[in-house]
C-alpha cells in the first residue's frame, strides 16, 4: 500500500514540478516585460503641451538686458492636458495586472481550457492539453504578481545610481544590466521566495481541469480506500519541496549579502 | 581663452524659475567655487551642465564646441549627450557609489565598459592601473578591494573623485561634496580636492564651506533665487561684497 501511494504521489509530483517548473521559466522573464510595461513613461501625445518657440529677436533683446514683455500663452484645456499625460502602454499593463491580480486563478484555468473549445468548436490545447493550458494560465497569472515584485525592485534602487551612471557616460542597457540589475536581485529576494512558494502549493488548482497533481493523486486515496493518511504524506511531500526552495533562497540570499 | 562657456542658462520646474538667465565662464585651470542658499539653484545648475537636467533656454560651450543650445534640437540627441557629458564630471553630495562592485571596480568600470563596447583598443590592464594609481593618489592604496559599504563617508567620496577623476573630464564638478558627512572626515575631503586645486585641475564646486572656498577658489560665484548675484575674486566676493543680499548671506554664516 505504502509503494503504490508512494508511486501515484510522485505522479503527482512530476505533473506538479512540470508546472512550477515552466511557470517560473516563462513567467520570471514575462514579469519583467510587464514591469518594463508598467513603467513605460512613453506619451504619445505630450507634443501637445510643449511651449511654442520664441521668435529669435526675443532672445536678443534679453541679452542686452532689456525687460521683456510677459507673453501669456492661452491655458490647454483639460482635455489636451489628460491627453498629452496619456501613457498608453501604461495603461494596458495597468489594466491587464488588475484584471489577472483581480480574479481567481481557478477561474482564470477553467476560462483558458474550456473556452477555445466551447467558442470555436475545437479544442486547441491538442494531445497534452490540460498540463499546456495550466502552463499557459499559471506563467500570465503569476507574471503579473512578479511584475509588481520587479518593479517595486526597480524603483528602491536610489536615482542617484542611475544619475552616476549617467554621468559616467553608460549607455541605458549597460545601466540597467551593469548597475540596476543586481541591486534589483538583491531587493526583490525575499518577496519573490514568498512568491515562489506559494507557486508551489497553487499548483494544486491544475486539478480543476483534471490535471493529476499531488493533492489529487493524494486525495484518491479517500473515495478509493477510505484512508486519510496518504493526505498527510501528500503534506510532507509539499513540506520537502518548499525546504528546498527556503534553503536555495537562503543561499541567494548570502550570496548577494557582500554589498548593501 | 574660456574653457566654459554658460549662456542664458534657464530653467523651470512646472511654474518655478529655479535659473534665470545664467552667464558665466570659466578658464582652464580654474577653481570656481558656488555658494549661496539651499534653494538658490547651485544644484540645478551643475546638473544642467552634466545633462541631468535640460536647460528650457541657453547655449553651453566647452572649447570650440557647442554641447548644447536650447534652440538648436540638433544638440540635444540623446546619443551625442552621452559622449558630450564626459567633457564633465560629476561628484555626488551623496557619494553614488556602485554597492555592489570595489572601490577600484568602482573607479574602473565606465572606462572598462569604454573599452570594450567602443573598441578604444585600451588594455583592461592599463585602465585597472590607472584606477589603481588614481585611488593610491585619494590615498586608498590599502583600500582598493572594499565594498563601498566597509568605507567610511570620507572614503567613500574619495573613491567617487578618483571615479570621476578616471574618465579624464574637462571639468570636474562636485555637488556639496562634504555636506552628508561628518565635520571629522570633511577635512579628508577638502584635502583631496585642495591637492587638485595645486595641481591646476578646473573645477566648479558647489559648497557651504565658505573658508575652504575661499581659500581653493580663483572666483567666486554667489547665487540667490536662480540668479547669479555677485561675482569676483574670493577676496571681492568675502572681504567687500557689494550686493546687499550677498552681505546678508555671508553675515548669516559669520554668526554660526
Amino acid at each position: 500500500m505504502f509503494w503504490s501511494v508512494t508511486l501515484s504521489l510522485l505522479d503527482g509530483l512530476k505533473a506538479a514540478t512540470q508546472l512550477f517548473g515552466f511557470t517560473l521559466l516563462f513567467g520570471l522573464p514575462l514579469g519583467l516585460v510587464v514591469a518594463f510595461g508598467s513603467m513605460s513613461k512613453w506619451a504619445p501625445f505630450r507634443f501637445l503641451l510643449r511651449p511654442k518657440k520664441k521668435p529669435e529677436n526675443d532672445q536678443l533683446q534679453a541679452a542686452d538686458g532689456a525687460a521683456l514683455p510677459e507673453v501669456k500663452e492661452a491655458e490647454p484645456s483639460a482635455f489636451v492636458k489628460a491627453l498629452a499625460a496619456f501613457r498608453p502602454i501604461k495603461a494596458i499593463t495597468d489594466i491587464v495586472v488588475w484584471v489577472v491580480r483581480g480574479t481567481p486563478l481557478m477561474l482564470q484555468l477553467m476560462i483558458i481550457y474550456y473556452g477555445p473549445g466551447l467558442w470555436f468548436g475545437n479544442n486547441i490545447w491538442g494531445g497534452n492539453g490540460r498540463m499546456v493550458a495550466s502552463i499557459v494560465a499559471f506563467t500570465v497569472n503569476y507574471a503579473c504578481y512578479f511584475s509588481v515584485i520587479y518593479r517595486g525592485g526597480i524603483q528602491g534602487v536610489p536615482v542617484g545610481q542611475r544619475e552616476a551612471a549617467q554621468v559616467l557616460g553608460l549607455t541605458r542597457r549597460q545601466i540597467f544590466f551593469k548597475i540596476t540589475l543586481l541591486q534589483m536581485i538583491k531587493r526583490i529576494v525575499p518577496p519573490m521566495s514568498n512568491e515562489i512558494i506559494t507557486l508551489v502549493k497553487d499548483t494544486s488548482l491544475a486539478r480543476i481541469i483534471a490535471v493529476t497533481e499531488l493533492i489529487k493523486a493524494g486525495e484518491s486515496y479517500i473515495k478509493l480506500s477510505g484512508i486519510t493518511w496518504p493526505l498527510f504524506y501528500t503534506g510532507v511531500f509539499y513540506l520537502v519541496f518548499v525546504g528546498i526552495l527556503t534553503i536555495l533562497f537562503n543561499f541567494i540570499e548570502r550570496k548577494l549579502s557582500y554589498f548593501r | 581663452m574660456a574653457i566654459l562657456e554658460v549662456q542664458h542658462i534657464e530653467k523651470n520646474f512646472g511654474k518655478t524659475k529655479v535659473l534665470k538667465d545664467i552667464n558665466f565662464s570659466l578658464e582652464a585651470g580654474e577653481v570656481l567655487a558656488i555658494i549661496g542658499s539651499s534653494g538658490s539653484g547651485k544644484t540645478t545648475l551643475l546638473r544642467c551642465l552634466n545633462f541631468l537636467e535640460t536647460p528650457d533656454t541657453g547655449r553651453i560651450t566647452v572649447g570650440d564646441e557647442v554641447l548644447f543650445d536650447a534652440a538648436d534640437p540638433a544638440t540635444q540627441r540623446e546619443s551625442e549627450i552621452r559622449r558630450k557629458r564626459l567633457h564633465f564630471g560629476l561628484v555626488f553630495q551623496s557619494f553614488n557609489l556602485f554597492p555592489q562592485y570595489t572601490a577600484l571596480e568602482n573607479v574602473t568600470l565606465a572606462r572598462e565598459l569604454m573599452a570594450k563596447g567602443e573598441k578604444t583598443g585600451e588594455k583592461l590592464a592599463d585602465i585597472r592601473r590607472e584606477g589603481e594609481a588614481l585611488l593610491a593618489k585619494m590615498g586608498l592604496q590599502d583600500r582598493m578591494g572594499n565594498y563601498p559599504h566597509q568605507l567610511s563617508g570620507g572614503q567613500q567620496q574619495r573613491v567617487a573623485i578618483a571615479r570621476a577623476l578616471a574618465m579624464k573630464p574637462d571639468i570636474l564638478c562636485f555637488d556639496e561634496p562634504t555636506s552628508a558627512l561628518d565635520p571629522e572626515l570633511t577635512g579628508e575631503v577638502l584635502k583631496v580636492i585642495r591637492g587638485l586645486a595645486e595641481q591646476h585641475t578646473t573645477m566648479i564646486i558647489v559648497t557651504h564651506e565658505m573658508s575652504f572656498a575661499r581659500d581653493v577658489a580663483d572666483r567666486v560665484l554667489f547665487m540667490d533665487g536662480g540668479l547669479v548675484v555677485e561675482e569676483g575674486t574670493p577676496e571681492e566676493v568675502f572681504g567687500n561684497p557689494q550686493q546687499v543680499r550677498t552681505r546678508q548671506f555671508l553675515e548669516k554664516y559669520a554668526e554660526d
